[in-house]
């Protein structure tokens, strides 16, 4: 017989221990499929490490995709922290890049420190109404928020396409469904020169910092936990569940709205319906992989991040089929979700005869 | 009763990390016979049980039972599969009914192998009939288990257990919801239980009940086993002190001139989705200085009454006042301000966050207090000093105040609200089954801080299923009965359990 129980205690050796292991094991595990691809499996892996830290290039594009990444997981970890299942940051993302569109390609004329954070508020706000609509659905009616923010999504995506084949279009765009390019003085100044990483990346650990200090230090963030860990001992304590739980959807909202912000203004400079390749589902891996805490994210969002690029740099350089590239980020992924799970719970085996 | 043993436990012994919950038990059992097992929360009752059922694997020790053909044979331990087929059946605290099967489903549920496609109900009925004719213990069989009585769920969960064919039953605090009544007819149907060979095995709380319907008594402290009587030698007093290790006293209670009225409920009607979650036209008043005990079998409407005064459920009718102030916003908020102290029935559920710490669960009904926090931000060292005052102040033991308070024991977990309540000087204090479950150590605790808090000039609403601590707490009786509140005259068992039962209004 095999038995699941909590951990009570981890050392830090082990709590580091367990993911840097899982990796490991996961490397191990990716190589399998490289080796029946013909690639030579040590190059492969040093070719995968350049891709993120071979140059200063390679290091910007890893630090470029974890931005929004970072963001999208703090998205979900709060939400999750006050089990708010938030399934629709992918629509928050678009419904902050539309208003980001919106604002920044010329409706508003101002120098940079009006603009660009007229556009993050705007973007944060758009995305903080997508997920309060659910927030309030679910308060008001016990409407299940999984169901509807996945299903939002679906139709904010629709919406997205028909702003940019309508009002949000690029006049000069040749026909494109692509809005117009952000202002020069909206875009998010970058972090170094000829270089994609821009200073979204600053914001979302900043971000990260915050979240993390108000969770542990605030009344807001105690009441957070509270209702996230029991709904009804924080309701009979006198706690605006309610309240909170709207409160913590106009965070995870806007951070994921944050996101839409920084992938336009930041990184594309305009608008299109291929910005995200599911930037706000990969979030919720972000989330769970940190275990929900928000400088864990932060972690989390730039090891996938090199997974990703490493992955996908790997497989140009060896001649390899780039589902190659996707085989070795979910391997990764699936071995540090279970090592993450070792790492919470332990198996115990009671033997049958004598002692266990 | 024959010469040798049906069940012989040898030196059982388990560890939990540093705690010995369970030290060189050695205890055994003889057919036909009914055998108490006492002991404080925590002296190792649980876990004993659970090594005999195969759920925890000992650390040390044996379990010998005696097979259908009279030989003795050694248990294969920690595995419940064996505990079952050697014919060891065991009935829960908190009942493990499925509530939307009916009592026949939820019998045959588990002794059925899953790739069955046919069955064979119309024989699983017969046994049942047969089983419920000898034992005395009747249940409809073709209702679904969530609209059956408490006491009759739990006569579906006796007869799951003899359905599997068990030589020994265990019954864990078996009449902790039942009325005075009930417990003695299921007492009746345990004693023609065992005239056909059965061996029972009671943990409970009750001296009174054990006196009367045991054989035998063993007495668990501190994971050991200190004490063994036979019944007709032991008396309250004998066991009580074996128990926890000296007498135990709780403060008499002095007559105080009451005051004026802290809570007064006018006609409040609460129409909820079932029965037992309504109440209707409930008229009563505490005054300070003074405890209201309300007598009641739990399902009765107690739960929705105390929703009510907590501000959880918002009453369809009729008024609450708190302190001669009508209370307009029914929200657990507006009533704490109010100066009512709430100590819950669930306390895992209602009381505590689990997940959070003792230092965080200490501190969570004064979130908006000045030395709490200040701007939003929570003020550590203040509350960390808060923590440590009250842990000392209540007793609270446990691991720390940074540890998550699900590490704490039940009494522990009680003594933290308790702190947190009576910390408040409260107007009213709401008790909702505040000892149900705690040791007697723990429960005198309870009861000496409501004693305290009358004294102080508060107002307690004491609602408990236990008639004793009822009657010793009191100073006005009522009883709750399908929704209805009425004054009991007289104090006294017999005539509060039958109106408990809804036989005299």
């Amino acid at each position: 017989m095999i038995r699941i129980e909590p951990r009570n205690a981890n050392s830090a050796i082990f709590s580091y221990g367990v993911p840097i292991l899982s990796a490991f094991i996961a490397l191990i595990l990716a190589s399998i499929p490289l080796w029946f691809a013909g690639a030579p499996v040590l190059i492969s892996y040093v070719e995968m490490a350049k891709g993120v830290f071979g140059s200063k290039f390679a290091f910007s594009e890893m630090l470029t995709r974890a931005t929004p990444l970072m963001f999208t997981g703090l998205a979900a970890a709060l939400a999750f922290r006050a089990k708010l299942w938030n399934i629709g940051a992918e629509g928050q993302l678009y419904l902050g890049a539309m208003a980001t569109a919106a604002i920044g390609t010329g409706l508003i004329e101002a120098p940079a420190f009006i603009l660009i954070p007229l556009i993050i508020t705007f973007g944060c706000a758009a995305g903080s109404v997508g997920m309060v609509v659910p927030a309030l659905l679910k308060t008001r009616y016990g409407a299940d928020e999984v169901v509807t923010t996945l299903l939002l999504n679906f139709i904010i995506i629709i919406f997205l396409q028909y702003m940019l084949e309508g009002p949000l279009k690029d006049p000069m765009g040749l026909g494109w469904p692509q809005s117009s390019p952000i202002l020069d003085q909206g875009m998010l100044p970058p972090l170094m020169e000829r270089m994609r990483v821009h200073s979204g990346l600053v914001i979302a650990i900043v971000c990260a910092l915050i979240a993390q200090f108000m969770l542990a230090r605030s009344v807001w963030g105690f009441k957070l936990r509270a209702v996230g860990e029991n709904v009804f001992a924080a309701r009979h304590a006198g706690i605006k569940v309610n309240r909170t739980i709207i409160g913590a959807a106009l965070i995870s909202g806007a951070l994921a709205g944050m996101a839409g912000v920084s992938e336009v203004a930041g990184l594309k400079g305009y608008l299109t319906s291929d910005l995200s390749p599911g930037f706000g589902y990969a979030g919720i891996i972000v989330a769970m992989l940190a275990g929900l805490s928000p400088i864990g994210v932060v972690i989390s969002a730039l090891f996938i991040a090199s997974v990703f690029v490493g992955a996908d740099s790997m497989s140009r350089a060896m001649g390899v089929s780039s589902y190659l590239a996707d085989l070795v980020v979910s391997t990764s992924l699936l071995c540090v979700l279970i090592g993450g799970f070792f790492g919470r719970f332990k198996l115990v085996r009671t033997s049958l005869k004598g002692q266990n | 009763m024959t010469s040798s043993p049906v069940l012989t436990l040898n030196g059982l012994s388990k560890t939990f990390g540093s705690i010995q919950a369970a030290d060189a038990i050695n205890l055994e059992l003889f057919r036909g016979e009914v055998l108490a097992l006492l002991g404080e929360n925590g002296a190792g009752k649980t876990t004993l049980m659970n090594m005999l059922f195969g759920h925890y694997m000992p650390d040390d020790g044996t379990i010998d039972i005696i097979d259908d053909s009279g030989h003795t044979e050694p248990l294969q331990l920690g595995n419940p599969q064996a505990s079952i087929a050697a014919g060891i059946g065991m009935v829960h605290q908190h009942f493990t009914l499925a509530e939307n099967l009916d009592a026949l489903d939820n019998i045959m549920l588990g002794s059925e192998k899953f790739l069955n496609i046919r069955r064979n109900k119309p024989q699983a009925v017969q046994k049942v009939q047969k089983i419920m004719n000898d034992s005395g213990l009747v249940a409809p069989m073709d209702v679904a288990v969530g609209k059956l009585t408490v006491g009759e769920r739990q006569r579906v969960e006796i007869l799951k257990a003899l359905y599997q064919d068990v030589k020994i039953l265990v019954l864990d605090e078996p009449t902790a919801v039942l009325t005075p009544q009930e417990a003695d007819k299921l007492f009746e149907n345990i004693t023609a239980m065992t005239r056909n060979g059965l061996s029972v095995i009671f943990i409970s709380h009750k001296l009174r009940e054990v006196l009367a319907f045991s054989n035998r008594i063993a007495v668990l402290r501190h994971g050991e086993k200190v004490g063994e009587i036979s019944s007709k030698e032991a008396d309250e007093r004998k066991i009580a002190r074996l128990m926890v290790g000296e007498d135990t006293k709780i403060s008499s209670r002095k007559k105080i001139k009451v005051g004026a009225p802290v809570l007064e409920l006018d006609n409040l009607t609460i129409s909820g989705s079932s029965k037992r979650e309504s109440i209707s036209n409930i008229n009563l008043s505490v005054n300070k200085h003074e405890i209201l005990g309300i007598a009641g079998i739990s399902g009765n409407g107690q739960t929705v009454l105390a929703n009510a005064i907590s501000g959880l459920v918002k009453p369809s009718s009729g008024k609450i006042k708190i302190d001669g102030k009508t209370i307009t916003s029914n929200d657990p908020s507006s009533i704490i301000q109010a100066g009512v102290g709430r100590i819950p029935e669930d306390r895992h559920k209602d009381g505590i966050v689990g997940q959070m710490s003792v230092a965080e669960n200490m501190i969570i009904e004064d979130l908006n207090s000045g030395k709490i926090q200040s701007r939003g931000l929570l003020n550590r060292e203040a509350i960390m000093q808060h923590c440590s005052d009250l842990s000392s102040k209540y007793d609270v033991r446990g691991p720390g105040p940074n540890a998550s308070a699900r590490l704490l024991s039940g009494g522990n977990i009680q003594k933290l609200i308790l702190a947190r309540v009576f910390e408040a000087s409260p107007k009213l204090i709401l008790a909702n089954q505040p000892t149900r479950g705690l040791d007697l150590g723990a429960a005198a605790d309870v009861a000496n801080r409501l004693l305290e808090a009358r004294q102080r000039g508060s107002g307690v609403v004491l609602i408990s299923e236990d008639l004793d601590e009822i009657l010793s707490l009191s100073d006005r009786i009522m009883v709750i009965y399908d929704g209805n509140l009425r004054m009991a005259e007289t104090h006294n068992r017999e005539s509060l359990g039958l109106m408990m039962a809804g036989e005299i209004a």
